[in-house]
């Protein structure tokens, strides 16, 4: 439609909507900012001890600090590495035995239970457990990964696969499909959708199972720096730490959308 | 080709007890024929197609081919599925290749084929299009050249209009009618609709509540050559409707 087409009501309601989401943005940033002053002015003042609480200029040249050195692109990087293969382990196996208990309906029915109880499990309670198995190392941090994402995945692709329309599966049992050609032309297709949300979760908890880890094994990474800064009673170092972790997540969900995005348009 | 159900009767068994689906079943097919099987929804209608389709197999008596007993599942055979279950992922060129795909018939003589069938059907200009751009209609077209796509001389249709309004539907059973008849196969459509059944069909089979028995079988001699939409207007469309109507024993 070309403007000219537009009735004034139309062109009053799109310039509201319009005002309406400037006035959000300038909202969000004034909270923002407003936070981060506060949280400055308060420790210059003293209304609050700096060494408990830091603040952000504290913050900034902490960072400033760990780049210089070389420490921050190296912890960073070490728990991006772990993150990045915990997730990747977690969500392919999660995977192949969802399809696994999709193909042997013995499978299914004899592992479900466990696979109950281990959900429910707090996986963190493993940590220890992998640590005395494989080591005081990345592996170790791995395998903490690995196990806080695989059940979930596995019970929901699982799901996911179950919910496949009956009148579908029955059309493909009609053409003679063999249960490969099912699998891959239709309950791996009709399951896009479960397959990205289940890669969201994971994002998430890939990086507290990287931070668990770290916090337990305590050699390199942002969940070390959280818990050294915390030993020695650095609070720039821990909150530097914390942001840092942050912008992490969010940049590794960030590729995750345009990885689905752009997934779904060549497809 | 020609279809014979010959004293089929059929059982589920169930963590709940037995559910008697079908119960000595029997009717004929006539090649190139059209034939509708109307009953109460849960009647054993589309237990009776599957086992058409090779899918299931009856306790007792068997369903012939051409003579030959079904044993599985066949190229001879097609199926449409209620609604018309095209695949989202798809788009319309892949979805009515997705037959000869499974087959392992994906050559380009089969595809030629496929091309002028969607040509013919005014589906080929959305060959690349995604099935929830198209009209109920267009659907349900594509849905039958999918089925058309392995040239099988029997089609099954398990209520595939049951999702379309009423409109739409007519339009739709006229057109999927006469595309079969176009091209000479042999049809059984299952359906809960009489009016549909009637305007459609060579010959209608009326199922009994379950277990389903054959309550009747009506020849529609005095309605061949007529299409559908005139059919509906016949006096003859009348007096056949309340009979089914009757034989149905629809209790509300
Ligand atoms: N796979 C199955 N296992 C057990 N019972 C079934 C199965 N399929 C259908 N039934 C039962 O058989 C009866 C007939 O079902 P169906 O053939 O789907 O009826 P219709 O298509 O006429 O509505 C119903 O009572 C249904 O619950
Ligand atoms: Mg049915």
């Amino acid at each position: 439609m070309s403007e000219q087409a537009l009735s004034p009501a139309r062109k009053a309601y799109l310039q509201r909507r319009k005002q309406e989401n400037i006035r959000v943005h300038i909202l969000r940033v004034t909270l923002l900012v407003g936070f981060l002053a506060l949280w400055e002015l308060a420790g210059r003042r003293g209304w609050i001890d700096v060494f408990i609480v830091s603040s952000p200029a504290r913050v900034i040249r902490t960072l400033a600090n760990l780049w210089q050195t070389g420490d921050l692109l190296h912890h960073l990087g070490v728990s991006c590495y772990e993150t990045v293969i915990g997730f990747t382990l977690g969500t392919l196996s999660g995977i192949l035995i969802a399809v696994g208990l999709w193909w042997s309906r013995t499978a299914s029915r004899v592992l479900e239970p466990y696979l109950v109880v281990l959900n429910a499990l707090p996986k963190t309670a493993l940590g220890p457990i992998f640590i005395v198995w494989i080591g005081a190392g990345t592996e170790s941090i791995i395998a903490m990964t690995i196990a806080i994402s695989v059940f979930v995945t596995i019970l929901n692709m699982y799901a996911g696969f179950c919910g496949v329309d009956a009148e579908k599966l029955r059309f493909m049992q009609t053409l003679g499909a063999t249960r490969g050609q099912t699998l891959r032309k239709l309950v791996l297709p009709a399951n896009t959708d479960t397959l990205f949300n289940t890669i969201r979760v994971n994002v998430g908890l890939s990086w507290v199972g990287v931070i668990m880890g770290e916090f337990l094994v305590s050699k390199a990474g942002l969940g070390y720096l959280i818990v050294y800064g915390s030993q020695v009673f650095n609070m720039d170092l821990v909150m530097a730490s914390v942001l840092l972790l942050a912008c992490a997540a969010i940049l590794m969900y960030q590729l995750v959308q345009s990885a689905e995005r752009l997934w779904r348009r060549l497809t | 080709m020609h279809i014979e159900i010959d004293h089929v009767s059929m059982t589920y068994q169930t963590p709940e007890g037995e559910v008697e689906a079908l119960r000595d079943v029997c009717f004929s097919v006539p090649d190139q024929s059209f034939v509708s099987i109307v009953g109460p929804s849960g009647c054993g209608k589309s237990t009776l197609l599957s086992i058409l389709a090779g899918l299931e197999h009856p306790n007792n008596g068997e369903v012939r081919l051409d003579g030959q007993p079904i044993r599985g599942p066949t190229e001879k055979i097609g199926f449409m599925p209620q609604r018309d279950q095209l695949f989202e992922w798809r788009s319309i060129w892949r979805n009515v290749l997705l037959g000869p795909e499974v087959r392992g018939d994906n050559t380009e003589e089969r595809r030629d084929m496929v091309r002028t069938l969607l040509s013919d059907y005014a589906l080929y200009a959305f060959r690349d299009s995604a099935p929830s751009q198209l009209s109920g209609g267009m659907r349900q077209r594509c849905a039958l050249i999918r089925t058309l796509a392995l040239e099988p001389g029997v089609l099954l249709l398990d209520e595939p209009f049951s999702a379309l309004d009423y409109q739409t539907r007519l339009a739709v059973s006229t057109d999927i009618a006469r595309i079969i008849k176009q091209k000479g196969k042999t049809a059984i459509l299952v359906t809960h609709d009489i009016s549909e059944a009637i305007s459609m069909s060579d010959r209608i089979v009326v199922l009994s509540h379950r277990p389903g028995t054959v309550r009747a079988v009506h020849d529609l001699t005095e309605l061949q050559g007529i299409s559908p939409m005139e059919r509906r207007g016949t006096p003859a469309f009348q007096t056949l409707f309340n009979q089914i109507w009757e034989e149905l024993d629809v209790n509300v």
